[in-house]
């Protein structure tokens, strides 16, 4: 039986496909001074998912990331809802969103924002959501 | 506390979150839907009772003031309106699990469910344009989803043609926000209908104006805009059609109300003269569109058009009457709708057929089925005692004392060939002779919820004088837009 041999598109994949996954955390971290966000980085993380199913095929892949996509949907929604209602106990009005200063070994001090988990919320729904489009529309039934 | 205001949106969007994750376990989610509507009906009607008794509402989110941040406002017209919804969603959440197949409840029926209501009640409440915007996609979606639940042939067939005229009235909706935005610079509706004021409504305001009223009029199924609705109305599940028939044409209805009696209010004799004629189309194209079928569920679709034109026709007529007579029909035809839609879903279900022609005697194996259409024919047609007849009572009254003669007879005629519509479902359907050859299925738990909402509007048309001075006030604020600007921007 004719086995068609990807080498290249693999050994390639390996590669780009660990440049995507950093290059979109840095989008989804650089999305509050610079462009970039939740969105873009939630959908970059997922067109790097999809290279990977599509240069290994989805048995492989389910093995080495066996993640229902579809439950992503309703933690990221509830991460980035559970962010406007933790203003409901400090008494202040709906999602209004605060930040802090921390001091991070290695990293030093730190602006942190409660944006951020709202901006995590959206990244993970939106990973979610690619994900399943894509992957229902391509397993035929 | 103002964070109040945001609850009707944030529980059922959470509810909705929560059943999400796990749409097989059927016992569960059927138990956990009923607590949390229950919890988001007696939560939205503290809410009414803290609006009545201290006023509006305003929630700035984020804590960003009012121009500049998004504003939630409940005041009474809105959270009259979310109440109502509830009151729906809740019958429809009792009704659902005895009507829908376990295959179609275990695909997320529940959680789309709970979206609706989170788009609708968001609709109502936000005080910004472009965020109504975002609501309507939020309902939309969810009933996007709804309405092709199941994926018969004939479902997808109604959903494309649904899917394809809401896409194309919201980007009419963008498009129509865009150039508000380039004239007046906002999207707060306060502080639109204050920049409008200042410069007196141009040529350009009232083109901005009549382009968003045929956004709104087609989500509202007004005329010549409702060739879409009957059929994609009557093809998903009766608890389905339900909620499509009382709620979304009653959010596009919402927004012509707020929209044009705060916004665009001061070219009077060119729009709202217009909408007196479509209100008197629509309920002559409506009627004959219930006249002209023997199927069930598209006679109770038609209806809801006439509906919407009487809706219409108080806000066209804009005296303080009419417009009272607008908010008490728009609460009453929510909750009769319903009614109804359940009553056509229930006796499909037992005669096998929307057919009428094909089934008759029923009133022998289902008696209190039968009475509780007679009693909801009467509720619809507007019979003194009942809901349907102080609504239309007013909008007369109005229509009358600014002499609009016309729209008058128009609309006593019609009501009378609605009485006409339904009744003939209950003559050819209920009556006649027993078919010994009938099998009576079940009605066990269909019966409740019909019976839950035709008891409410039978309160509603009886209790008429304890509602009808807070509905005279709604009226009275709506038609003094300042009140809404000063609370909004706090000058």
């Amino acid at each position: 039986m004719y086995k068609s041999n990807d080498l290249i598109l693999r050994t390639t994949t390996s590669i780009i496909v660990f440049i995507l996954l950093g290059f979109s955390i840095y989008l989804l971290l650089a999305g509050h001074n610079s462009p970039g966000g939740g969105f873009i980085g939630g959908l970059i993380t997922a067109s790097a998912i999809m290279l990977l199913y599509i240069s290994y095929g989805s048995e492989t892949i389910e093995k080495i990331l066996p993640i229902n996509y579809r439950l992503l949907v309703p933690i990221g929604l509830l991460l980035a809802l559970g962010t406007g209602i933790g203003s409901f106990f400090f008494s202040v009005p709906f999602l209004s969103h605060t930040y802090g200063y921390f001091h991070i070994p290695f990293f030093g001090e730190l602006e942190l924002a409660t944006a951020m988990l709202f901006d995590t919320g959206v990244y993970i729904t939106v990973l979610g959501v690619t994900l399943t489009i894509i992957l229902s529309i391509s397993k035929d039934q | 506390m103002s964070n109040l205001a945001i609850l009707p949106i944030i529980i059922p969007l959470l509810s909705g979150i929560i059943l999400a994750f796990f749409p097989k376990k059927l016992t569960l989610v059927r138990l956990l839907s009923k607590l949390f509507i229950i919890g988001n009906l007696l939560v939205s009607g503290f809410v009414l009772y803290t609006v009545y008794t201290s006023g509006s509402i305003i929630l700035e989110t984020g804590a960003w003031p009012a121009p500049y941040g998004i504003i939630i406002v409940a005041d009474s017209l809105s959270i009259l309106l979310v109440f109502t919804t509830n009151i729906v969603a809740a019958a429809c959440a009792f009704y659902a699990p005895h009507s829908l197949s376990d295959r179609k409840e275990q695909h997320y029926f529940y959680a789309f469910f709970f979206f609706l209501i989170t788009g609708v009640s968001g609709a109502f409440l936000t005080g910004d344009i472009f965020n109504m915007f975002v609501f309507f996609e939020v309902l939309l979606m969810a009933s996007y989803a709804l309405i092709v639940l199941g994926g018969d042939k004939i479902q997808l067939r109604e959903s494309i043609k649904y899917v394809l005229i809401n896409l194309f009235s919201s980007i009419l909706f963008v498009t129509a926000v865009a150039f508000l935005y380039a004239t007046v610079g906002t999207v707060n509706m306060a502080q639109i209908a204050q920049r409008v004021q200042e410069v007196d409504q141009q040529g350009i305001l009232t083109t901005i104006g009549i382009l968003l009223f045929f956004v709104f009029a087609t989500k509202a199924a007004l005329f010549p805009l409702y060739y879409w609705m009957p059929n994609s109305y009557i093809e998903p599940n009766p608890v389905i059609s339900a909620l499509f028939g009382a709620l979304l044409t009653k959010v596009g209805i919402y927004a012509i109300i707020r929209v044009f009696s705060l916004i665009f209010i001061y070219k009077i004799d060119m729009t709202h003269e217009i909408f007196i004629w479509i209100a008197g189309l629509s309920m002559i194209f409506g009627i004959i569109g219930a006249l002209s079928t023997n199927n069930i569920k598209l006679i109770i679709a038609y209806n809801i058009i006439p509906a919407i034109g009487f809706i219409i026709m108080g806000i066209g007529i804009f005296n303080e009457t009419a417009v009272s007579g607008s908010i008490y029909y728009l609460v009453h035809d929510m909750i009769i709708k319903t009614a109804l839609f359940l009553i056509a879903g229930t006796v499909t279900y037992v005669a096998g057929t929307s057919d009428l022609r094909k089934f008759s005697g029923l009133i022998h194996y289902y008696p209190v089925l039968g009475w509780l259409l007679f009693l909801a024919a009467f509720v619809l047609a507007g019979i003194p005692p009942f809901s349907g007849f102080i609504g239309k009572l007013l909008l007369l009254t109005g229509a009358l004392s600014e002499s609009e003669i016309a729209i008058v007879i128009i609309a006593l005629i019609s009501s009378l060939l609605i009485l006409y519509s339904i009744m003939k479902i209950f003559i050819k359907g209920f009556w006649g002779v027993k078919d010994a050859s009938f099998q009576p299925k079940s009605t066990k738990g269909l019966i409740g919820p019909i019976a839950f909402l035709l008891a409410l509007s039978v309160i509603l048309g009886i209790g008429a004088e304890f509602f009808i001075p807070s509905i005279e006030n709604i009226s009275a604020y709506l038609l003094d837009p300042e009140i809404y600007i000063d609370s909004v921007l706090k000058e």
